[in-house]
């Protein structure tokens, strides 16, 4: 591990963290030890995000250096896999009528960082995609996102067509207008005001 | 503005704003009753502003798409059939039998249709009549334009922004300087321009788009005028602007774009904030003295809890917005600041950095109002925080109690009126009806 590195991501010190991502590869250092330092480092910046030190600009822009990052340590990687296991598989999406993603993109960015498989549906999905989707890859865990409170009814038809087309999926929600009166209201397992609550709540499920 | 505006004190322009918008004189009221209802009304909210105790809390309400939803009508029907938007709202207010008057969501999609905006989709525009408005993120501006909008922020809008948010302007990037007609021979560069098709066609469809909403404001127009004369129920906002911050981070550079910036160029964001201070000021100024009444609505976004920390908050959001009400306020507006998410760590920057004593609104959706009482209610007028989940998917019982809470732990003193938390976009008839028969009932003082 090289500390260094990852006190430079998880300070979000872009210039230092991509010279040093650069000489450490030119040293010869394996690329999934990089990337392992850029897990670590983000590890740190959920903590700090979770004990208010660290905000919405900060997992931003951290997530904009883990890009850069990536995007050098690739031609370093041959056909080695690019991760280790994965916790768990979530699928996601923001609920039918409502088409904002920024909030669901940070979740996203931070349940993948924390090691889920994720399965991103986009905006505006309507409930037979999340279940079919869930059909498909297995998923244990699905996400509704709705920034709007007409995202309400949506949610709830999708937890409804999940309940009986999947049962057994852990659902949660999230988002502006999300609370727990909407929770009971939509019937999901769980809601968070948050991603770190979000990575919280899909870490529990897997028992990790 | 007359001569002798030019000469008032922030104070007396106050007063000015305020007997306007108090003012029954000359307008067509149905009866002296309902211009007594009104002045009451409108007297009510001056009371709070102030910090004074009226005779009964003011009911206030924030009302988007739930206009059309009650009325039945579609959210299409309410950008593009005006007729029908005109009843949605009549009937709105009257069978909700509101103390003030909401307009709910219309708006003129005609008019942007011609215009073609990017910016938002409608139903119309990329969504279905059921669906409303909406905004699309995206970086409008980019990283490096940060310059040519601090340079000049008109030019910026006219030359570069216009034309890449609104399809039909896209010839005018090719606008020269306007400075040009100064002098005959320089003006020939600006006139050589306008020969241009492409620039022409902008103007067209500004002059069409006019025409268009034109429609559009004499259903609306009318619709308002009934509800304020035959009803007595006073619109209480009149302007509207925004925090420079989220001026930035909602549709120039966009959540993401903004974030970055704070970090990979902090000082141009806080020089392009900075630079936007009179604008915005401006911007509510005119829609309040337009509208003829003192309150300047200001929606704030991006400053709320977990955005970011209070560190940059003191740093990039409240210095300049704080400058925008303080500016408002000399101008005898009073800001009506709509508190989005949580605030409850802002409380003490807040507290630390006061306005003007009884100048300025506050409504409060996720806060606290509790802590608002205690640390900001020595100079600001507050109310909110009847959570818009309540009216959807809460019983009128549990809406009934909660309405008592408030009034109970924060509404006994004055200074306060009670309002949802933010916007209703979708609600149970039953829940808004508590809501209103409650706090009139229960906010007797």
């Amino acid at each position: 591990m090289a500390q260094e590195l990852v006190q430079a991501i998880a300070d979000l010190n872009e210039k230092e963290a991509v010279a040093l991502t650069r000489s450490l590869l030119e040293k010869g250092v394996s690329p999934l030890e990089v990337l392992d330092d850029c897990r670590a480092a983000m590890q740190i910046v959920g903590e700090r995000f979770e004990a208010k030190q660290a905000f919405i600009p900060e997992l931003i822009f951290a997530g904009e250096i883990l890009k850069q990052i990536t995007e050098i340590v690739k031609p370093y990687l041959q056909r080695e896999a690019t991760a280790g296991k994965k916790l768990g598989k979530v699928v996601i999406g923001t609920v039918q009528g409502d088409i904002h993603d920024i909030g669901k993109n940070i979740v996203v960015f931070m349940l993948e960082i924390n090691g889920f498989d994720v399965t991103d549906l986009g905006v505006d999905v309507p409930a037979d995609r999340f279940v079919q989707a869930v059909k498909e890859n297995g998923a244990g865990i699905v996400g509704l996102s709705g920034f709007l409170t007409v995202a309400y009814e949506p949610m709830k038809q999708t937890v409804q067509a999940l309940r009986s087309a999947v049962p057994g999926v852990k659902i949660m929600i999230g988002g502006g207008p999300i609370n727990e009166q909407i929770r009971e209201y939509t019937g999901a397992d769980a809601w968070g005001k948050n991603a770190v609550d979000a990575v919280v709540i899909a870490k529990q499920w897997v028992g990790a | 503005m007359t001569a002798e505006w030019k000469t008032m004190t922030p104070e007396q322009k106050y007063e000015a704003l305020w007997a306007k918008f108090l003012s029954t004189e000359g307008k067509p009221f149905a009866s002296p009753q309902v211009a007594e209802l009104y002045r009451h009304r409108v007297q009510r909210l001056k009371d709070v502003c102030e910090l004074k105790k009226p005779d009964s809390v003011p009911i206030l309400l924030a009302v988007g798409n739930y206009v059309a939803e009650y009325a039945g009508i579609s959210h299409g029907d309410m950008m593009y059939d005006y007729d029908k938007m005109a009843e949605a709202i009549l009937k709105f207010n009257v069978d909700f039998d509101l103390d003030y008057q909401v307009a709910g969501n219309g708006l003129p999609g005609k008019a942007f249709d011609r215009l073609g905006f990017r910016t938002y989709r409608w139903p119309g525009n990329g969504l279905p009549k059921h669906m409303p408005f909406q905004m699309v993120e995206d970086e409008y501006m980019l990283p490096d334009e940060y310059d040519q909008l601090i340079a000049d922020p008109e030019g910026f809008f006219l030359r570069v922004y216009m034309p890449r948010i609104m399809k039909s302007l896209e010839g005018w990037k090719m606008l020269p300087s306007l400075y040009g007609v100064m002098e005959l021979p320089m003006a020939l560069i600006l006139l050589g321009t306008l020969t241009v098709p492409a620039v022409q066609e902008g103007f067209q469809a500004w002059i069409d788009a006019g025409r268009l909403a034109a429609e559009f404001f004499a259903a609306a127009g009318k619709a308002g005028a009934q509800l304020t004369f035959q009803h007595g129920m006073p619109n209480y906002l009149g302007g509207f602007t925004k925090a420079p911050f989220d001026i930035i981070g909602d549709t120039l550079r966009g959540t993401r774009g903004i974030m970055i910036d704070m970090y990979r160029q902090p000082d141009k964001v806080l020089a392009a904030v900075e630079r936007l201070v009179p604008i915005a000021t401006q911007m509510g100024i005119e829609a309040a003295m337009s509208a003829g009444l003192p309150l300047v609505f200001i929606p704030l976004h991006k400053g709320a809890d977990g955005f970011m920390s209070t560190k940059d908050f003191n740093r990039f959001y409240w210095p300049t917005l704080k400058a925008v009400c303080e500016g408002l306020i000399a101008a005898g507006c009073v800001p009506f600041l709509f508190v989005e998410g949580g605030y409850n760590e802002r409380l003490d920057a807040l507290a630390d950095s006061p306005l003007p004593a009884g100048k300025s609104m506050w409504m409060f959706d996720y806060t606290d109002l509790t802590e608002v009482k205690k640390k900001l209610g020595s100079w600001a007028c507050f109310g909110g925080n009847v959570p818009v989940s309540l009216f959807y998917a809460g019983t009128p019982q549990q809406m009934a109690d909660h309405v008592k809470k408030l009034i109970d732990t924060v509404g006994q003193d004055g200074g306060y009126f009670i309002a949802p938390g933010a916007v209703i976009d979708n609600a149970r008839p039953e829940n808004l009806h508590a809501f209103i028969q409650t706090a009139r009932e229960y906010g007797k003082y």
